[in-house]
């Protein structure tokens, strides 16, 4: 393959501007991260401690493999949407290894709110679920939660992806195959409990975790009875008595090692097989895509670019290189596994949304993942282009995107705006993850459009009644508008809603994928079959 | 004070270096190739970085890459090794407007010695015996021509700019003057950057003399002995031994006096060695400075009991020598045998691949200086030495069989080295007898054969290897895919955004 030469002038003044600027970007977004990752309150972790049990970090360091990554998923979600403001919404989720396999792990954090699930948990706790069944991942959960937290009760009990899909997920999962393992770390009350009861095999820690559909107070309640949470729904009670347990375990590291000995003694994994080679790092530094990214979104720039800082060697074989050139589409490898690249280099014309199209088809013939590197407004506008058919072209792509079966990868990394983000596979297309690049933006629009839109709905009304506004009118009406859009379409507003999978830095762009795509390839690549295309 | 070098080398000598560092409590940045990322010298820095591409002036050779990793990772110096940039004087230039320190000599020093047809002038008013040669580089063939009448043939073609050598011919006629001289200078861009040649008078069984110095930033300059390199196949020493067995002790104080002078003369500093050939009658003539740690310094070490790449380091951080001249003495005899990756049935042909098994000999008295390990691939793109066999003991008798045994005990498969050609070269009577010259090869061994003995010892090995590897049995797939990449199982401790 051919390496990308880069045309990037590193010693510019534009260069160190645009660097220095997203450096401010990844700063601002690493120092929220740090301050999700650090849990509950010093008090609240104090007192986990104090009861013999081990923070919620620390037990996934002890069930993986020593010194592997971790990959985690949606690390802010519920970010700034309540009061408490739970970190991570109080649940970890990611995919890690042990014994040498790609798992999936779902964790409480008893330290935020005793682990209780926000909306946000809820959503969190799914979409893990949804991504171990998209990728035939084992499922671990370490459960230490005290059910749904109350005060949001109608956020998160009936409707069809609320509290009970988690359990309907767990069987649909049993069903298919893909392990479900349950570790009883700490509570595991009401609801909570059909965690471990529906799991395929489960570990309860003694004198620490606890299993019943009512607490104590409940039965104290209901029936007058009185009993001890431990003589209740205790791991002696579980695993001599009911059977609602499986395994015995002493304390936190006893019950992770038993559940890596679980892992050990599952089938092992029928990986698809990629035709994968000697992996190779980019010839040009990845750090550089800082100075790359413009600090205006609005202004473009080559996305061969940032593709020769992402892929191995910088090598690239790019496809129909003078055809519809605002869609760069190409074959290139990361970290050793074949990829087919789609990335924005403009408006998508008639042009871009086919070459796309057909590019997708290779792809899937051959069984290669595909990736895609969203910067988009959306696609061309006019009388010109509608007549030319842009919206059946659009269209061929949309399609194309959709009935894709190899496993897709979105990154964000400028604007993602109107359905540019169907055309490059936003969330609703599936792909088997989504991250967005800190510096990014989702929108219906831009703000500058949708409060010219607006205004100019209101001055059409205004003119009817014989008003006029000044200049100054015009602007204070839209200036809430552009702050409303600007403050919905940052990266944070996403990532707490789960509109993606979480924020990664430019930099780690390349290591994400290769784990991402190494996990994707414990579902064997199907066949691809479309519909009709509009022709 | 220093407490970070780079070093812009690769192979045995950045290995040897990194060693030195990691004892001085300094940290260390390699700088690779494309082709070396899994180097042993990658492998033990604390820090490794790619330069680019396999060819040299992609990798070892570039400057501004190899200065920008400097600055980079902070690193306060950085020791250029031997070739490569080693004697570059622009580098050094470069290292000492960017305030890196330079391990090698001050870039004045670096440019007169490098330049042996400025430094011949200078040797020349100095009072210094020189070959009798060209005064300045050639221009024209004409002018080539011309010298060559005027020193009279044999000739010897030499690179204004180089070593070890490349670049090197010997021309008997006029008839083989202008091929040769093309062909030198071709050899001289390629592996110096510089094409300008010149011609000396070519004598005839020399012997190669070498003395060690150590000059500070103090004025305090010493001589550490010398070496006697004399066994050289295509100009390249193979097979280095010290004291030299020729030398009275008059003549070794003569011209170690001689060597000292020379650094002084040149206002050099660090270490360096000073060539002088040795004629059949004891008369001997500067060559030039070898402005770098020698690839032969190991002899030097074990048989003065100074760390030489340590000193090094130790001067360039602006320290005293802290041993003078009378102190130092010799101490018995030290050998040591270059193994390259080569055919010594085949003219000494380069030989390229995979080692598939490294076994080094070891015990009193070896030492081994290498960056072998088995798996490790060796590559076309650099000089194919391998590693470095010394031996030392109280005689020269005893360090000679020493090194027949620890070649015996040297295991590398895969590709072909010369081990038991040394082996052979050992053995030979007119080595056993000290009667070393520069010829020495051509003379007695040109049409050098393995044994046909170790030919049959092969066929029994393999036999036995494969009933081995029947015994064994089948490897389930599940094995053999663990082998396959794997990112999540080589990339460490990764988090996002942590």
């Amino acid at each position: 393959m051919f390496r990308i030469e880069s045309k990037v002038d590193t010693k510019s003044s534009e260069f160190k501007a645009n660097q220095e600027y997203m450096q401010k970007v990844v700063d601002e977004y690493k120092e929220v991260l740090a301050k999700m990752r650090e849990g509950g309150e010093p008090k609240d972790r104090e007192r986990h401690l104090k009861r013999g049990k081990t923070l919620v970090r620390d037990r996934l360091k002890l069930l993986f493999d020593k010194n592997t990554p971790f990959l985690e998923l949606s690390q802010l979600a519920g970010y700034k949407m309540y009061k408490e403001e739970p970190p991570c919404s109080g649940i970890i989720t990611g995919i890690g290894v042990v014994h040498g396999r790609e798992v999936l792990i779902v964790a409480n954090d008893a330290t935020v709110k005793g682990g209780t699930y926000f909306p946000s948990t809820i959503k969190k706790h799914v979409r893990a679920q949804e991504i171990a069944m998209e990728n035939r991942l084992p499922c671990v959960y370490l459960v230490d939660s005290g059910g749904i937290f109350l005060p949001y009760q109608s956020g998160t009990f009936p409707d069809k992806d609320h509290f009970g899909k988690i359990f309907y997920n767990q069987a649909r999962l049993s069903a298919m195959g893909i392990p479900q393992i349950a570790v009883v770390l700490g509570s595991c009350t009401a609801g909570g409990a059909y965690v471990p009861a529906m799991s395929d095999e489960a570990v309860i820690v003694r004198k620490q975790g606890t299993i019943f559909i009512g607490g104590p107070p409940l039965v104290k309640a209901a029936t007058g009875e009185e009993v001890t949470g431990e003589e209740l729904g205790g791991a002696d009670v579980h695993c001599r008595i009911s059977g609602v347990a499986d395994h015995y375990a002493l304390n936190d590291e006893h019950a992770l090692e038993i559940t890596r000995n679980i892992i050990e003694n599952l089938d092992p994994p029928n990986k698809f097989e990629l035709d994968v080679a000697e992996p190779e790092d980019p010839s040009y530094d990845p750090k550089e895509i800082y100075g790359i990214i413009p600090k205006d979104i609005r202004k473009s720039y080559d996305m061969r670019e940032v593709i020769a800082r992402v892929v191995d060697g910088s090598k690239f074989h790019e496809f129909k290189e003078l055809y519809g050139p605002t869609l760069v589409c190409g074959f290139a490898r990361i970290m050793g596994y074949p990829v087919g690249i789609i990335a924005n280099n403009g408006v998508l014309f008639s042009e871009s949304s086919l070459k796309g199209a057909h590019f997708i088809t290779l792809c899937t013939k051959r069984k290669i993942p595909l990736i895609f590197l969203q910067n988009i407004t959306g696609f061309i506008v006019g009388k010109q282009y509608e007549h030319q058919g842009i919206a059946k072209d659009g269209a061929k792509l949309v399609h194309a995107v959709a009935n894709a079966d190899v496993p897709k990868f979105t990154i964000i990394v400028g604007g993602s705006y109107g359905a540019g983000n169907y055309g490059m596979c936003g969330r609703a297309y599936r792909p088997r993850l989504l991250w967005m690049w800190p510096n990014a933006r989702i929108c219906v629009m831009g703000g500058d459009q949708a409060s010219n839109v607006l205004l100019d709905v209101k001055l059409r009304i205004l003119k009817k009644k014989g008003i006029i506004w000044t200049k100054e009118e015009q602007d204070r009406f839209r200036e809430p508008i552009l702050k409303k859009y600007e403050e919905e379409s940052h990266p944070f507003y996403s990532s707490a809603r789960l509109w993606d999978d979480g924020i990664i830095n430019p930099t780690e762009t390349r290591t994400a994928l290769a784990l991402g795509i190494s996990m994707s390839l414990n579902q064997l690549i199907p066949d691809t079959e479309y519909g009709i295309f509009r022709m | 004070m220093i407490n970070k070098i780079l070093i812009a080398n690769r192979g045995e000598i950045a290995v040897r270096i990194i060693r030195a560092c990691k004892e001085m409590g300094i940290s260390t940045v390699a700088v690779y190739s494309e082709v070396d990322r899994k180097a042993l010298h990658v492998q033990l820095a604390d820090e490794a970085y790619l330069l680019g591409s396999p060819a040299p002036l992609e990798s070892y050779l570039n400057m501004d890459k190899i200065i920008e990793v400097a600055r980079m990772t902070k690193a306060c110096a950085i020791h250029p090794g031997y070739g490569f940039l080693a004697e570059n004087s622009e580098f050094a230039k470069r290292c000492e407007t960017e305030k890196i320190i330079f391990i090698g000599p001050n870039s004045k020093a670096l440019a007169l010695v490098g330049d042996k047809v400025e430094s011949r002038k200078t040797m020349t008013q100095a009072k210094i015996p020189i070959i009798p040669g060209m005064k300045a580089k050639g221009e024209n063939l004409d002018d080539f021509i011309n010298q060559a009448e005027k020193i009279g043939y044999p000739v010897l073609l030499k690179a204004s700019a180089g070593g070890g050598g490349k670049g090197m011919r010997i021309i008997n006629s006029k008839e083989e003057l202008k091929s040769s001289v093309e062909a030198g200078m071709r050899e001289a861009k390629s592996a110096f950057g510089d094409e300008s040649v010149y011609l000396e008078k070519y004598i005839q069984q020399p012997r190669h003399i070498e003395f060690q110095v150590l000059a500070d930033y103090h004025g305090n300059v010493v001589h550490l002995f010398e070496r006697e390199c004399s066994i050289q196949r295509r100009h390249q020493k193979i097979v280095e031994e010290t004291p030299s067995t020729i030398l009275t002790p008059e003549l070794r104080e003569k011209m170690g006096e001689v060597a000292v002078k020379v650094i002084k003369t040149t206002g050099y500093t660090n270490a360096g060695t000073v060539e002088f050939l040795l004629d059949k009658d004891k008369n001997y003539y500067f060559l030039e400075v070898n402005a770098r740690v020698q690839v032969e310094h190991p002899i030097t070490e074990l048989t003065i009991g100074i760390d030489l790449v340590k000193s090094q380091i130790r001067i360039a951080s602006g320290e005293k020598l802290t041993f003078k001249q009378e102190k130092l003495s010799q101490r018995g005899h030290a050998i040591e045998c270059r193994i390259y990756a080569e055919d010594p049935e085949n003219d000494f042909l380069p030989s390229f691949g995979k080692i598939l098994f490294v076994k080094e000999p070891c015990g009193p008295g070896i030492r081994n200086d290498s960056s072998l390990y088995s798996g490790l691939d060796v590559t076309m793109h650099y000089d194919p030495i391998l590693a470095k066999l010394i031996c030392w003991a109280e005689t020269r008798e005893e360090a000679r069989k020493k090194m027949i045994m620890a070649l015996s005990g040297y295991v590398i498969l895969g590709i072909k080295t010369q081990i038991d050609f040394l082996r052979d070269l050992m053995l030979h009577p007119e080595f056993i007898s000290g009667n070393t010259h520069t010829d020495f090869i051509p003379k007695y061994l040109s049409d050098w054969k393995e044994k046909k003995g170790k030919k049959k010892f092969v066929e029994q090995a393999l036999i036995g290897a494969a009933i081995g590897m029947l015994n064994k049995g089948k490897k389930g797939a599940r094995v053999e895919k663990k082998l396959m990449f794997d990112p999540w199982l080589s990339l460490g401790n990764w988090e996002i955004g942590a």
